[in-house]
């Protein structure tokens, strides 16, 4: 299938997924040089996703995520600085200093956080999507989660609690096929995901997570479908993650030569590949915007390294609302 | 012999699951992948899938399952990997396991015993720091242990599977890769607090993560010429308050040192028994090193901040003794 947009909007999705990819290699340099500290999740191998999600997305919606999630911050715009700086634990951080890697938040572009309890994310979903149904304005809330999460009871009562009650919810799982060390099949009676989903009454449909054109077709169905007010979606985007569950697993539950398949499938290669053959890239212009990536990574490592950390006097900052009542 | 903790409770289980077939262990990762601490290394290999059962992200199912399974004439091991996660499955814990036996007059014990790690100290944020042993503590009908000591996290698993009731296990992050020797035989009582080391100033009562900071503390009290008193609670529910009094009637003073937060802590109840039983013995009001009340940050010199730390527990006796 021949790529269906134009050269600068095939050569934005391409330029998303490379800031992802650079910024999140650099993570794992400074993760081995402790700048980077706690768990980090890396989404390296599934950037087609969020990338193709979030382009069929609007300023007005809501994502919510979990703890592998710097390439939905990034992709939604939060600023590769404060991510950077998050993650370094400085003040200037998106989430403070206080979220780290796990807890990206960003209110200016309505990133309702990086949770770390697996399905935690869901209810959390669910009401947004509420609010905006009950306050009249027509937004959807895209909500990101990993197959792991589909065995929590958070998933079901979320799902049937959206379905119910015909909610602006765009379920988006991100099926990597690997809860840590638990594959699917390991885990779930049933295997395909979007039966599952369907048994809700709620429309689903599956897309290759490793192809960003695939990806984001998808996902402009959906999207159009929730924000139409015809309830929530459920889209599976087939995807594969290349390094390990966290910086702490040390892998050994995975074929290497399955690793290998999925790298050949790779988000990046491949979609430049079919850009170069349809005239949308040149050699050239690729290492150009690959260039301008990682000047952008070095710059968010400069602010973050030389960012202030936060008095320690203010440790008790921001457990309640000032102003509040004591 | 010299083990790490980890290599403790993995022989704990060992032998659990060696010496009696109705045991078996449940979680997630426990099998495949070996524990998510590595605890469980070799298990899948040695006692097959049944035994070593690897469940989906269900902690609500799978604890409750582990309450049947008892009920049922297993001796289950449930491993939670972390407390954070427990609060998933309090419902089971605290609505089925801890009253089964009493609501129904007697008729069904459970005998369950459930694994989890707890606590902070490794930069991982708000939702996975938490150190909610209190929680537990705080709820009739099941018995909560913290092994804070090699010996501890051997030789504390065998006499909860033998108990006929809930128990649960709590062992600190922290504690993974603390070397040293168990008991010669393996075995320990689950019914008492332990002295971990003697001195006529001060008694220093702590628990779980926070034996070795305080053990720390005394070392550095000792230099200073303050003779502290350490007293690791070991068994959370119910509390050996006769091994505080005897050494508060000697020392007549009392610090506690709890990881969780200050409000509603274990480290209160405490104090409220001393006051309660030993108040004429108290020389000085007796004071808790806790947590701050904050949720657990990320950056690192706030996390530290956040948490008991061997200098604010010798601040805290300086402070008292007046220093
Ligand atoms: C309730 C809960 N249980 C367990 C964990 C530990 N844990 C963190 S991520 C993870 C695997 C989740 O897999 P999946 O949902 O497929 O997402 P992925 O990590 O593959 O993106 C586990 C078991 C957790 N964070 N929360």
């Amino acid at each position: 299938m021949t790529v269906p947009y134009d050269k600068p909007f095939a050569q934005k999705l391409l330029f998303d997924m490379l800031r992802i990819r650079r910024m999140e290699e650099k993570c794992a340099e400074l993760y081995g040089a402790q700048k980077i500290r706690g768990f980090l999740h890396l989404y390296i191998g599934e950037e087609a996703c969020v990338v193709g999600v979030l382009h069929a997305l609007a300023p007005e919606d809501n994502i919510v995520a979990t703890y592998r999630e710097h390439g939905h911050a990034l992709a939604r715009g939060v600023p590769m600085n404060a991510i950077m700086a998050e993650m370094f634990g400085k003040r200037s951080g998106c989430s403070g200093g206080r979220g780290g890697s796990m807890h990206l938040f960003d209110a200016a572009t309505r990133l309702y956080g990086g949770n770390a309890i697996v399905g935690g994310g869901l209810p959390l979903a669910v009401g947004l999507a509420l609010a905006d149904r009950m306050l009249g304005r027509r937004a959807v809330t895209a909500c990101f989660f990993g197959e792991g999460a589909m065995a929590e009871g958070a998933f079901h009562e979320s799902m049937n609690l959206a379905a119910l009650w015909r909610l602006p919810v765009l379920f988006c799982c991100e099926n990597n096929l690997y809860a840590m060390g638990t594959a699917l099949a390991r885990s779930e009676s049933q295997t395909d995901l979007c039966a599952k989903a369907a048994s809700y009454a709620m429309p689903t449909l599956k897309a290759d997570g490793m192809d960003v054109v695939a990806v984001h077709e998808a996902a402009k169905l959906a999207a159009g479908h929730v924000r139409d007010g015809l309830g929530p979606f459920f889209l599976e985007l087939q995807t594969y993650r290349y390094r390990a569950h966290s910086m702490f697993d040390p892998d050994l539950y995975r074929d290497k030569a399955e690793i290998e398949d999925w790298k050949a499938r790779g988000p990046l290669h491949t979609f430049s590949a079919r850009l170069k053959a349809e005239g949308k890239l040149t050699e050239e212009e690729f290492l150009a915007l690959d260039a301008r990536a990682e000047a952008e990574v070095q710059a968010a490592v400069d602010f973050a390294e030389a960012a202030e950390w936060e008095p320690v006097q203010d440790l008790l900052k921001d457990v309640h609302t000032p102003g509040a009542a004591p | 012999m010299k083990m790490t903790y980890r290599e403790a409770v993995r022989q704990a289980m060992h032998e659990a699951l060696v010496a009696d077939p109705r045991v078996f262990l449940m979680g997630e990762d426990v099998g495949k992948y070996g524990g998510s601490y590595a605890c469980s290394l070799g298990f899948l290999e040695e006692f097959g899938p049944e035994r070593i059962r690897d469940t989906p992200l269900s902690e609500l199912g799978f604890v409750g399952a582990g309450i049947g399974a008892a009920l049922g004439g297993l001796r289950p091991i449930v491993e939670v990997m972390t407390v954070n996660f427990s609060l998933l499955a309090l419902d089971q814990i605290v609505n089925t396991a801890a009253t089964l036996r009493h609501m129904s007059g007697g008729q069904f014990s459970v005998p369950l015993v459930v694994r989890m790690a707890t606590g902070a100290g490794r930069q991982l944020a708000a939702q996975h720091s938490h150190s909610l042993e209190n929680w537990y503590a705080h709820i009739p009908g099941i018995k909560v242990l913290a092994p804070a000591t090699v010996a501890d996290a051997r030789g504390m698993l065998a006499p909860a599977l033998a108990d006929p009731d809930p128990v649960i296990i709590f062992e600190h992050a922290q504690l993974y890769n603390l070397e040293g020797e168990p008991a010669e035989d393996g075995h320990c009582d689950i019914a008492t607090a332990a002295l971990h080391r003697e001195g006529a100033d001060v008694s220093l009562v702590t628990y779980g993560g926070s034996l070795p900071k305080t053990l720390a503390a005394a070392g550095q009290l000792a230099a200073e010429g303050i003779a502290a008193e350490v007293i690791d609670l070991r068994v959370l529910r119910p509390l050996d308050m006769a091994t505080i009094f005897h050494s508060v009637r000697k020392t007549h003073k009392a610090v506690v040192v709890d990881e969780g937060w200050k409000s509603g802590s274990l480290a209160a109840e405490v104090l409220a028994r001393l006051a309660e039983e030993c108040f004429y013995e108290l020389d000085a009001p007796p004071a808790r090193v806790c947590s701050a009340e904050v949720p657990i940050p990320y950056a690192r010199h706030l996390e530290e901040a956040a948490l008991p730390q061997p200098a604010r527990i010798v601040a805290a006796v300086r402070r008292m003794l007046g220093k």
